[in-house]
């Protein structure tokens, strides 16, 4: 029993490390969300102002000038300085509200799923309440009740992408628990938690690390929208959304204030989406190879 | 069989929209304070606190308000903005025609843009076009819509000199003027809009160009145009109906930004302005006007798959 067990969970493992090449644009990518992940863990160090000193009584210097690599902003803060801290704060509150969001859908989603029976019913139907609203409607409604600090926005953008989450995890769960192995399994007299750990989780993980990719674009898209709106980080924190926001006045005078924090959301989720996307395109290859022969 | 389907997504909802109702409601009653606190903020006294409560019917049973409320959603009163004391429902009115024009204008130009360019792509899967398509559609999704406002800002207002990059709308504007006034949005929420649409459309077309039936007609050597227009369209139908309703209900979020981006006087600036001076009865009178035809768009979708599938026409 020991050895089938064993050949089980080490045939996916293997699996999954034999990724084909990523190619060129693959390997672009990784290398802009692996430049993002360093200036965000080593800001402080890297960043030569911190983020609300004002440097310069010139608004929006220009590239290189006063000695400022990336210019100034409206304020005459140095931009380079809060582009850097900026990316700390945008992808730290993101990845949190990603991780309280996986946390939150997977554990209720996959109890749902093995449950069954009216747990699943009600849990199901109060996430369809929720999935109903607009996505930022509902963040605006959250916001207008708990507020704009830092635990109120990762709460509620973590909230909202748990709905996704759960329907995802339900699903897979519930995928699962019809196979021949989760039967024999029951027969064997296993706990639910025992399926859920060494039958449900392995199978899910996959499909989940790729959806964890896609919210995670998906959370730094509505904290920014968030932020950019106003209600979201608030000043002088410096937070990529906001900073797009606050410098929209330089658009006239052509500044790279404007353009720079939102380039920056872009490189990060277009780089995400790609590798996401690249992933889902092999398992569809098949099916166009097919069409174009 | 089909009439009774039909009834029953629209009851089913019905029931979306009043548990919807329930929770934007009731939402707010879990914070400590209460709609006086919100307007008096730091400068309340124990007796104006009084006063308002008494005078906002706030002493109530908070299912009564609820009821209240409800009522008055149903009847089109939805009382006053804290702020102004100017009727909600009047301020909502005068605004809805621009944001209905933003929306409608979008929809026209980027609905059929979308569904020709997503069944294009489906019929020369790995071609050319198709990895254009595909590359570029992807580029725009991740994209803010904030960045796409810059660029064509950027590009139309700042370099080219075409357009205002702000919208102002007189109180009775020419053709022109709204012309010159909706371009940049419109062509922002386009690109928002025409991306998603179209990478859907092609995965809808796609899928059904694997089922058994069009690898029969793939079999019998029949020509690719017709294998499309003929034999994939007409079942893939029904999801293409689908993928027109999520991405108009997105507009939705398009249009939130959208409107602050240039300060266009439509109901979504308007509930943005209510988020940020915490006007909760302008908040919650607009989420649900959104809501509701986020429902709505998703119960004609249903409906219209509904009648045009004989599959659904008889489930087992």
């Amino acid at each position: 029993m020991n050895q089938a067990a064993d050949t089980a969970t080490a045939a996916p493992a293997k699996r999954r490390f034999q990724f084909p090449p990523l190619g060129v644009y693959g390997y672009v990518c990784v290398l802009i969300l692996v430049f993002w992940i360093v200036v965000a863990l080593f800001a402080p160090y890297i960043a030569p102002y911190t983020e609300s000193e004002i440097v310069t009584g010139t608004s929006f210097a220009p590239i290189g000038a006063e000695g400022l690599l990336l210019g100034s902003d409206y304020l005459g803060r140095d931009l380079a300085s809060r582009l850097v801290h900026g990316a700390r704060t945008t992808l730290t509150l993101a990845l949190i509200a990603t991780i309280l969001a996986f946390l939150l859908g997977v554990i209720t989603g996959f109890i749902a799923g093995i449950a069954g029976g009216w747990t699943d019913s009600v849990i199901s139907r109060i996430v369809d309440a929720f999935i109903s609203f607009p996505t930022i409607m509902l963040a605006l409604l959250i916001v207008s009740i708990f507020g704009t600090s830092l635990p109120a926005l990762i709460c509620a953008i973590g909230f909202i992408e748990a709905t996704r989450v759960f329907r995802i995890s339900r699903a897979l769960a519930v995928n699962t628990m019809t196979q021949d192995f989760v039967e024999v399994a029951r027969a064997r007299g296993e706990s639910l938690w025992w399926i859920l750990w060494n039958e449900v989780l392995p199978n899910a993980f996959v499909p989940l690390s790729t959806d964890f990719g896609l919210r995670y674009t998906f959370s730094i898209l509505l904290l920014s929208a968030l932020s950019f709106l106003g209600l979201g980080v608030q000043p002088p924190e410096a937070d990529w959304g906001s900073m797009v926001k606050d410098n929209m006045t330089g658009i006239f005078v052509g500044a790279a204030a404007v353009l720079l924090p939102a380039l920056s959301i872009f490189s990060v989720t277009l780089s995400i989406n790609f590798l996401v996307d690249w992933n889902l395109a092999r398992a569809q290859k098949d099916i166009s190879d097919e069409l174009v022969k | 069989m089909i009439t009774s389907l039909i009834v029953r997504r629209i009851l089913l909802g019905i029931v979306t929209i009043w548990v919807m109702s329930g929770l934007v409601f009731f939402g707010i009653e879990i914070l400590p304070g209460d709609v006086a606190d919100a307007i008096l903020g730091q400068g309340a006294t124990e007796e104006t606190l009084h006063a308002i409560r008494t005078e906002l019917g706030l002493y109530r049973p908070a299912w009564v308000r609820y009821l209240d409320w409800l009522g008055g959603l149903l009847q089109g009163d939805v009382g006053e903005a804290l702020g102004t004391g100017r009727s909600i429902v009047e301020m909502m009115a005068i605004r809805l025609p621009t944001t209905l024009t933003l929306g409608g204008l979008t929809a026209a130009i980027a609905v059929p843009l979308a569904l020709s360019l997503g069944l294009l792509a489906a019929m020369y899967p790995g071609s050319f076009f198709d990895r254009t398509i595909t590359f570029g559609t992807l580029i725009v999704i991740s994209g803010p819509e904030f960045l796409i406002a810059t660029l064509l800002v950027m590009l139309f207002a700042i370099e080219l000199r075409w357009v205002p990059a702000v919208s102002y709308l007189s109180q009775d504007p020419t053709f022109q003027q709204l012309a010159r006034a909706m371009f940049l949005p419109v062509m922002t929420l386009v690109f928002a809009v025409l991306a998603p649409m179209t990478r859907m459309t092609r995965s809808a077309v796609l899928n059904v160009m694997t089922s058994p039936a069009i690898e029969m007609a793939i079999l019998k050597g029949v020509p690719r145009m017709r294998i499309v227009l003929w034999h994939a369209l007409p079942n893939a139908f029904a999801p293409i109906v689908n993928v027109v309703a999520i991405n108009l209900a997105y507009l939705i979020t398009g249009v939130v930004v959208v409107e602050v981006i240039f300060s266009f006087p439509g109901v979504a600036k308007l509930m943005v302005d209510g988020v940020q001076s915490r006007d909760i009865p302008v908040v919650q009178a607009c989420a649900m006007m959104f809501c509701a035809i986020y429902v709505g768009f998703y119960i004609l979708a249903d409906v219209i798959s509904i009648v045009s599938n004989p599959r659904l026409r008889h489930p087992k």
